[in-house]
């Protein structure tokens, strides 16, 4: 196997919580890495050193402190544009996560929308991917769809093509869902939206860690992530959008930033992105998410795909190997994300079981009600794997679950 | 005790797997849901109260963990043959019990076989599974005028 530059025990030695205990002494076994990853020494570092020694705004003083600030703010911007190779710094712009990033382009590109326009999701989109569309809808008048998945959690790309009219302004759609671990074939997502003119938002939260994205090659027109699961600070999100589109949306939250001038009798607004940042946003997290970039940039998403992959392989089949436990989502192309149930025991009881062995896990609806309505479940067990994770934390959790059966059968 | 032995005892599995009680009641004096949008837990309660004021029937039905369920069908016992006054001191106990803010050992209380939740406390995430039924109960008597079947 090509793993030669990944070493699994290293990377664990710059995660200070991979390596803890829990409930007295009980070995961490964290697998909840869809919801939050941990985070590495060195962007902990980061945030702290601004918070310590820094703690200016930016674009604002004349001072020493703030030109540091405005230069670490800056330079993380052109981190990130680096990182998802887009073809200029102003395409980025800093929010406070995904969903602030998806309501930002749902109230100014959805305020360039009128009645009857469509707007295209899955089924299998989290909340932040659905209500500020419905909230749109109910403003606007406009018209959301849902594009189908199967029994396999894939989205059904016929139903989702005929969906596609003349009528369509906008497709939103997850990359890699965060409850059934699917990766949805955006090449091929896209493509058909442009070819009926609409644009195209990637909700590419659960992706970010998982995989390279060059928004060029993909030719999204927006993409939004969130820094907490890319190892780094919660707080923080980045929205791509194309220059272009940037520039013709009006801005989303006014204040302090965002302006160029400001008279009562007119206001003339920053050049992109500064007109969406309105307000002193997390400079400490935007700073910080740089040293997380580099992090996973040193390691490679070849190497961090095929230790990702081979957990997802390991703990499907150990999974699988449990009588009575059902496998919710199994596309044929995952990241390393698998829900499950153990025979009719809640996901709730599960969770805290695994709990008391150690094992962190989420249990619950994932923020995908639609999700769990369409496999007729309340509610799911969810194991997600990282670059920390090793085969043993498979071992553990497959160790648990037989806790469960032992308890409730 | 383990925490686990202490969150899951085994009178609290026998009722999740055979909960007591779990059924609708048609023409309940009382009802009352009960939901949980967090977890998707979600109980009907229905409440029969007879001439002479005392709870003759009580029953519920819906989803939900084990912790929830065990305690929805363990109310349901304890409520019967009690009056309302006597039902709602019950609640009361239940949910200080389910908070830690009551002990079976120290203080005064008619809760019996329901101390088994007396450890849930050290769970915070799984209080208000235990206390879902109760609330619920809780509205149902609160709420008079608006199920009441004469």
């Amino acid at each position: 196997m090509n793993r030669v530059s990944f070493d699994v025990d290293r990377i664990r030695t710059d995660f200070p919580a991979a390596t803890r205990t829990v409930h007295d002494g009980r070995r961490l076994v964290y697998l909840d890495n869809a919801a939050t990853t941990l985070k590495p020494r060195v962007v902990v570092d980061a945030m702290a050193e601004h918070m310590l020694l820094g703690a200016s705004n930016v674009h604002r003083g004349l001072h020493y402190l703030s030109e540091r600030a405005t230069e670490a703010y800056e330079a993380a911007r052109d981190s990130v544009r680096d990182f998802i190779h887009a073809a200029a710094r102003e395409e980025i712009v800093f929010t406070n996560g995904t969903t602030a990033a998806i309501n930002l382009v749902a109230h100014s590109f959805g305020a360039q929308l009128n009645e009857g326009d469509e707007i295209v999701v899955s089924q299998m989109e989290h909340h932040s991917n659905i209500v500020p569309w419905q909230i749109l809808c109910e403003r606007r008048g406009c018209v959301l769809r849902v594009a189908p998945i199967d029994r396999n959690g894939e989205l059904i790309m016929e139903a989702y093509r005929d969906m596609l009219s003349d009528r369509t302004r906008l497709v939103s759609m997850v990359y890699v869902s965060n409850s059934l671990g699917t990766v949805n074939p955006m090449e091929e997502v896209i493509s058909g939206a442009h070819a009926v003119g609409a644009k195209v938002l990637v909700d590419a939260a659960q992706a970010v860690a998982t995989r390279a994205i060059d928004v060029q090659a993909l030719d999204c027109d927006f993409l939004a992530f969130s820094a907490h699961k890319l190892f780094g600070p919660t707080g923080v999100g980045v929205l791509y959008g194309k220059q272009e589109h940037l520039e013709a949306m009006p801005p989303f939250l006014g204040g302090g930033d965002m302006i160029a001038s400001v008279r009562f009798e007119k206001t003339e607004y920053n050049r992109v992105p500064y007109k969406f940042e309105a307000g002193t946003g997390n400079i400490g997290g935007v700073i910080a998410l740089k040293p997380a970039i580099d992090y996973v940039s040193a390691i490679g998403f070849e190497a961090i795909q095929a230790h990702e992959q081979d957990l997802l392989t390991y703990a499907t089949d150990v999974l699988r190997g449990h009588e009575g436990l059902r496998l919710i989502g199994t596309a044929r192309e995952k990241a390393a994300i698998v829900s499950f149930l153990v025979g009719d025991v809640h996901a709730h009881d599960v969770g805290s079981i695994l709990d008391q062995e150690g094992v962190a896990i989420r249990a619950g609806h994932h923020c995908t009600q639609p999700v769990m309505e369409f496999f007729d479940v309340p509610a799911t067990a969810r194991a997600s794997f990282s670059i920390y994770n090793t085969r043993e934390d498979v071992d553990a959790l497959s160790l648990s679950v037989g806790k469960v059966k032992e308890l409730f059968e | 005790m383990s925490a686990l032995d202490e969150l899951y005892q085994q009178v609290i599995i026998e009722h999740n797997r055979k909960p007591r009680n779990f059924r609708v009641i048609e023409n309940a004096t009382y009802a009352a849901e009960g939901f949980n949008p967090i977890c998707g837990d979600h109980f009907h309660i229905y409440i029969v109260v007879g001439d002479d004021g005392c709870i003759e029937d009580v029953a519920f039905d819906g989803k939900g963990c084990a912790i929830s369920k065990a305690s929805a069908s363990m109310m349901t016992q304890a409520l019967i043959g009690k009056s309302e006054t006597e039902a709602r001191q019950l609640l009361a106990e239940f949910n200080s019990l389910a908070k830690g803010d009551l002990d079976p050992d120290k203080d005064d209380n008619a809760l019996g076989k329901l101390t088994v939740f007396s450890g849930i406390w050290k769970f915070p995430a799984r209080v208000k599974c235990a206390v879902l039924a109760w609330h619920a109960a809780t509205s149902a008597l609160d709420e008079v005028d608006i199920v009441s079947t004469e």
